[in-house]
């Protein structure tokens, strides 16, 4: 397939392979930021095939995985209502709440949807007058234009009856929050590369400056992580910190201008609870005052809703990279994607879920 | 940032799992739905069933064995590009009866209406039926029709079941694989699948690519003439992933494919790229896998080439280990990684 097979090629791969060990003198840890990247080292193999000083740690790059508890929760207690109809992103719906996910709801006699695209809601909102229609709006940057579009045809159409959920989160708030933490052990990131597409990364400059280190911004496929990879590697063995980008097919300095606009006009920065984390300050995207008729926790009054997360599995430290789903005494047996014990094992995108599907052998209990 | 943020203390909760009520996922043909056969089924109804879980099962009446099965189909829309609900409800239970060997004879089918459906419709459904039927050299011998009130069911349902002889000498089943056997696919996979989705609403993206929807027998009496054939299944929910873990598990052994050999229309691939599925979990309607004797490969699958539906039919890997039950992909750059069934409903992700 054309703009995929050329970044498989298997004799590409094993030249930068070879370029990667050329330049490796000590062992260097790296964080790949987006759950995408994570499940393309693994489901290519490519994370054995790296020379042995280098350390891949997962980030916090996965939007299921990071949407609060009490955010879902929220959507829990607003699909569960006979009038409305709740439509989501599609990984959404097995993530649990307290007592409950989406599938229940709907097993239950819930109207919950998945959507492709928050137009879709539109257009359900448009063909059911007589319901309320919420979109359940997360994740990064990548989501965050859509989702505002959504918004802003919404009220410039004069449709009453949709609403929004928002728990949108933004990735340098991340990246500045792993980097301060004081367990933290990356040396270097590979930058989201299509949360780059939309912004740009003119953000990162004053990250590199402050906490010295190389950021690349890196694509997907194995060729891309790989120059990826190279790149952050050199800058390391040469005593760099700078940023770099590694995936110039796809990404400009200012990023989509016309869709950082959309994301501007309809959100604000906002204080958010990560999932697994904790609450980064104004690392979040909520609605405007001017768009708050559209808000979802208003009209149905969830907003005041607060939601402990139980003790029961090392999410966090997954997350931040600290450790990897093999050291958790759960991964594999009592934690399975079929039985999650935390929201990292339960989206495609997770970084347990990925360890599980590709390299279950590697688990001593497994 | 300046304030440094205290990380410990943050996990996450434990998810709900549908103990107390069918969802969905359990009607996927994954991982949910084999717990639901072993939790509730088989203990209640498989005292007397036979102790391998094949595709049909077997009985033997008088020294004749015969393969009985049965299948039913809720297919939404019920005409898609490639084939119809019809075609499919005969298809589907032909195949089962093939994967093990079996010569087709007859099907019974029932239908469950929703009041509201047009004659239009039914008659193009049951004259498909009709067609795939002569196709595959069976005949509809009985059938039931029941009609239920708006709602009570989505337009048209149908269950069929099939009945076919299993010659001396034939014996295929899932717990066949041996160390060294040679594992084919007979043509392009999730190509059903895809199509299918391409079909209902809301998706956003159109393709020429058609169902596969085809009675196998045929191919099949070509390939058991051809050479030692230990196991057959075809790859429908759940696709090629869970059909191999099956296998895997039945005869204990270690599968291990070749990325590179795996037969994917562009179509499909770029529909998966795009909805972040992956094709070896895509159902199929008119694909087999096969495990064959070593030295009979060659053979068979030039016997397969001969045939209408086997015309693409390739080598995919080999059972390289009889100590562990596990599905293994060589990736095209050369890494390793596992297969997985597939595990409940399939999501599209988020980004």
């Amino acid at each position: 397939m054309k703009y995929v097979d050329e970044y498989r090629d298997p004799a590409k791969v094993r030249g930068l392979l070879g370029e990667i060990d050329e330049q490796v003198t000590r062992p260097w840890v790296l964080m790949e930021i987006c759950g995408g990247q994570t499940h393309a080292f693994l489901h290519h193999g490519l994370d054995e095939m790296l020379p042995g000083g280098i350390e891949l740690v997962h980030g916090p790059g996965c939007p299921v995985c990071v949407t609060p508890l009490e955010q879902i929760d929220k959507a829990l207690a607003i699909a569960t209502r006979p009038d409305v109809i709740f439509t989501s992103y599609g990984d959404m719906l097995r993530v649990p709440g307290s007592t409950m996910d989406l599938f229940n709801i709907r097993a239950n006699g819930g109207d919950v949807r998945v959507v492709y695209s928050p137009l879709e809601a539109i257009r359900i909102a448009e063909t059911s007058p007589e319901k309320q229609v919420v979109f359940f709006a997360i994740g990064f940057e990548t989501t965050a234009p859509p989702n505002a579009m959504a918004v802003l045809q919404a009220k410039q159409r004069g449709i009453k009856n949709l609403s929004v959920l928002v728990s949108h989160v933004c990735v340098p708030p991340a990246m500045e929050a792993i980097l301060s933490s004081k367990t933290n052990r990356v040396q270097a990131f590979l930058a989201a590369g299509h949360v780059c597409a939309v912004m740009g990364y003119h953000e990162y400059p004053a990250i590199t400056e402050k906490y010295k280190v190389p950021i690349v911004v890196t694509g997907f496929e194995p060729v891309d992580l790989l120059v990826g990879v190279l790149a952050a590697v050199r800058q390391l063995e040469a005593g760099k910190a700078e940023v770099q980008n590694a995936y110039e097919r796809a990404v400009t300095f200012e990023g989509n201008q016309t869709a950082q606009n959309v994301m501007n006009t309809v959100f604000q920065p906002v204080d958010r609870k990560w999932r697994g984390i904790g609450m980064i300050p104004q690392s979040g995207l909520g609605l405007r005052p001017e768009f708050e008729a559209f808000d979802a926790e208003k009209r149905f009054s969830v907003g005041e809703l607060v939601t402990q997360e139980s003790p029961l599995c090392i999410a966090g430290e997954i997350l931040q990279g600290i450790k990897k789903p093999p050291q958790c005494a759960a991964y594999g047996n009592q934690c399975t994607p079929q039985s999650p014990l935390g929201a990292p094992m339960v989206s495609a995108e997770g970084t347990c879920a990925a360890y599980y599907r590709y390299h279950r052998e590697l688990v001593p209990n497994g | 940032m300046d304030n440094e943020l205290d990380f410990e203390g943050y996990t996450c909760p434990v998810p709900i799992q549908p103990k107390d009520t069918v969802v969905l996922g359990h009607g996927s043909g994954g991982r949910l739905s084999h717990d639901l056969i072993n939790r509730l089924f088989l203990p209640e109804l498989g005292k007397a069933a036979p102790r391998v879980l094949d595709d049909s099962a077997l009985i033997n009446v008088n020294g004749q064995r015969f393969a009985i099965t049965t299948d039913s189909h809720v297919v939404s829309p019920l005409f898609f590009p490639g084939g119809d609900i019809g075609r499919l409800a005969v298809c589907g239970t032909v195949n089962d009866l093939a994967m093990v060997g079996a010569k087709p004879i007859a099907l019974t089918c029932g239908f469950v209406i929703e009041e509201g459906l047009s004659f239009e419709i039914l008659q193009r459904v049951v004259q498909s039926m009709r067609d795939a039927a002569a196709e595959a050299g069976i005949f509809i011998a009985a059938g039931d029709t029941k009609v239920v009130q708006r709602g009570g069911a989505d337009k048209l349902f149908i269950n069929t079941s099939g009945i076919g002889s299993v010659d001396v000498g034939v014996d295929i089943s899932g717990e066949n694989a041996r160390v060294g056997d040679v594992v084919l696919v007979s043509g392009t996979l999730g190509d059903h699948g895809i199509a299918v989705l391409s079909a209902r609403e809301g998706l956003g993206f159109t393709t020429d690519l058609q169902s596969d929807v085809a009675p196998l027998n045929h191919l099949v009496k070509a390939m058991i003439e051809a050479g030692e054939v230990h196991v057959l299944r075809d790859p429908t929910r759940g696709g090629l992933a869970t059909t191999l873990n099956e296998i895997a598990k039945q005869s204990n052994v270690t599968i291990e494919l070749l990325e590179t050999k795996i037969p994917v229309k562009p179509q499909v691939h770029a529909a998966c790229e795009m909805l972040g599925f992956d094709p070896l979990q895509v159902a199929n309607e008119g694909k087999l896998v096969a495990f064959v004797r070593p030295d009979d490969a060659e053979k068979i699958l030039d016997a397969m080439h001969w045939t209408k539906y086997g015309e693409d039919a390739k080598v995919i890997g080999k059972v390289i280990d009889a100590k562990k039950a596990q599905v293994r992909m060589r990736t095209a750059i050369g890494g390793t990684r596992l297969i997985d069934m597939l595990q409940g409903e399939m999501l599209p992700r988020i980004c």
